[in-house]
């Protein structure tokens, strides 16, 4: 963990709730994809954590979905705000373990840690296939980011207004030969993913935090190796862990 | 040279400051990003007989100025804390160590009073009495006079260290349970812990936090803990640890000022990682400011 004061770059909305924010500082807390780092907002009482969609250089970039007041704080801010930020919180992803062919699978906002794994993983030289899923196709967004990296992507959406018509796991069933999963998005999605997938994997959970550096117990979990803080042991757990 | 250190019942601290309970984990993880030999002390988190999970998530939320928990005393249990996690803080620091004591019976706290009077590595223990009484109907130790005496005495007859009691400020009158404590031989006061609040999510329609009700904490219950240090400070002799939302130098003072020995930083920690240093940093400068050259100047001056 690192304390870093980054400045607001850029702020755009990607979909109606979905906004990206880019942010030039400090970036060297921020050891793996799948970590994530925890916001000041001036005015409330708790920071608030966002995954790590990207970081190239001295550029974080993050993707957050406007679901309170935080968030909302966030999406008004404009390129030359200063933020205080705690990065590289979390265990995050490990690509050692991903085969050749790693199957990333994203749902709705746990969509943007995919991206920084996707990239880590071609650079290793692997062959990672995306699986997208949103519920509609006004929710999409990075399908061609993703492609630009070279990924073969698959998009779902839950009322078949674009790409495979359904949930994540029904575009599971066309993938072949996938070598090992990395998954991230809301429980019940994950919870399908855990049942449909033949190989071992890495699931992101979400939970809500007090500190986010594993120092107040709210975010605990059960787990089969023991008691673990989502913001400190997790969010990543390995599928063999998983108590549901 | 401004002085800093004060004394707790013959335990030297070179500053006031210390992290409270609950909010610091064991200590050791937070010597990763400084160095926690500037503390004062540690309280490290509560611990009772057996390991608990603790209640149901989530067991947090956010409130103006602070924030509600509802954690339930997950710990390791206290062997795991007298083998494990104290060695280990005594790895990378030296200053005192305060251990917390949960007990949901008068049975448990002596079970584990006993043990960590053995610890040699332990300089204080600070007995949290704000848990439910399992034997009277969940009734809170800390509420009733007699049973905040009662668990005084039990653990005093088993202890040779100080034994601090840390009051809960949800009581009609924290004076006669602070009175109860002295009376059942406490060597010092803790106080206060969290204050019960609720948060309830307007898009579920439900409380926010599994077990509905928690401990409000953090900044917005400094005026509340500063008046019951000042009520406690003229009511008994006992040294005191004051605590409840003290996020700056300044306020450390305060809470000196109406009579608090020393002074534990809580919910701060969870949003400043290093509120507690640099607490420390800014204490000499704030000090000089206020013309103050010996903190131990200030304990109780209030109220004179």
């Amino acid at each position: 963990m690192k304390q870093s004061y980054l400045m607001v770059a850029t702020n755009e909305k990607l979909t109606d709730n979905v906004c990206k924010m880019t942010l030039r500082g400090d970036t060297s807390g921020i050891e793996r994809p799948g970590q994530f780092v925890n916001i000041a907002i001036d005015g409330l009482f708790l920071r608030r954590p966002i995954s790590v969609c990207d970081v190239e250089g001295n550029i974080l970039t993050i993707i957050y979905k406007v679901v309170g007041k935080g968030t909302e704080k966030m999406s008004l801010m404009k390129g030359g705000e200063i933020l205080d930020i705690l990065t590289g919180l979390g265990n995050g992803y490990f690509t050692d373990l991903s085969g050749d062919n790693p199957l990333l699978i994203g749902g709705g906002v746990g969509v943007p840690p995919m991206y920084k794994l996707c990239k880590d993983l071609i650079s290793e030289g692997k062959k990672p296939t995306v699986i997208l899923g949103f519920n509609t196709k006004s929710e999409i967004f990075y399908e061609n980011e993703f492609k630009e990296l070279g990924a073969q992507v698959l998009v779902t959406t839950v009322d078949g207004s674009y790409g495979i018509k359904g949930f994540v796991t029904d575009a599971v069933k066309q993938v072949e030969n996938y070598t090992y999963v990395y998954t991230c998005g809301p429980e019940p999605m994950l919870k399908a993913v855990y049942n449909a997938i033949t190989t071992s994997g890495q699931f992101s959970f979400e939970e809500r935090m007090g500190c986010g550096f594993g120092a107040c117990m709210g975010c605990s979990c059960k787990t089969k190796y023991g008691n673990k803080r989502i913001c400190k042991d997790g969010p990543v757990l390995v599928k063999e862990e998983i108590i549901w | 040279m401004v002085n800093l250190a004060v004394d707790l019942c013959g335990v030297k601290l070179k500053n006031p400051v210390v992290p409270a309970s609950g909010t610091f984990g064991f200590g050791y993880e937070f010597n990763d990003i400084y160095d926690i030999n500037v503390l004062g002390a540690i309280s490290i988190k509560g611990t009772t007989k057996d390991a608990r999970f603790g209640n149901p998530t989530p067991r947090i939320a956010e409130c103006t100025s602070g924030l509600i928990n509802s954690i339930g005393l997950q710990n390791p249990g206290i062997d795991a804390v007298i083998e494990k996690e104290i060695p280990r803080l005594r790895e990378v620091y030296r200053n005192p160590i305060i251990s917390n004591i949960s007990g949901f019976s008068i049975d448990e706290y002596v079970y584990c009073c006993e043990k960590i009077n053995a610890v040699k590595d332990v300089d204080i223990i600070e007995v949290n009495i704000s848990c439910p009484n399992v034997h009277n109907g969940g009734m809170s130790f800390g509420t009733l006079p007699e049973n905040a005496e009662a668990v005084t005495k039990a653990v005093k007859k088993v202890t040779t260290k100080p034994v601090f009691i840390k009051l809960t400020p949800n009581v009609t009158d924290i004076v006669s349970i602070a009175k109860a404590c002295e009376q059942g031989g406490a060597d010092g006061i803790s106080l206060i812990n969290t204050s019960q609040g609720l948060r309830i999510d307007l898009n579920k329609k439900k409380p926010v936090i599994a077990n509905k009700i928690g401990g409000f904490s953090g900044r917005a219950i400094f005026p509340i803990a500063l008046k019951m240090v000042w009520q406690v400070y003229e009511a008994v002799k006992l040294p005191i640890m004051g605590i409840g939302g003290v996020a700056t130098a300044e306020d450390v003072i305060e809470m000196m000022m109406a009579g608090a020995t020393a002074v534990q930083v809580g919910a701060e920690n969870l949003v400043n990682p290093y509120a507690c240093s640099d607490i420390i940093n800014s204490l000499p400068s704030v000090m000089e400011k206020y013309k103050i050259n010996d903190l131990n100047d200030i304990i109780g001056v209030a109220h004179k």
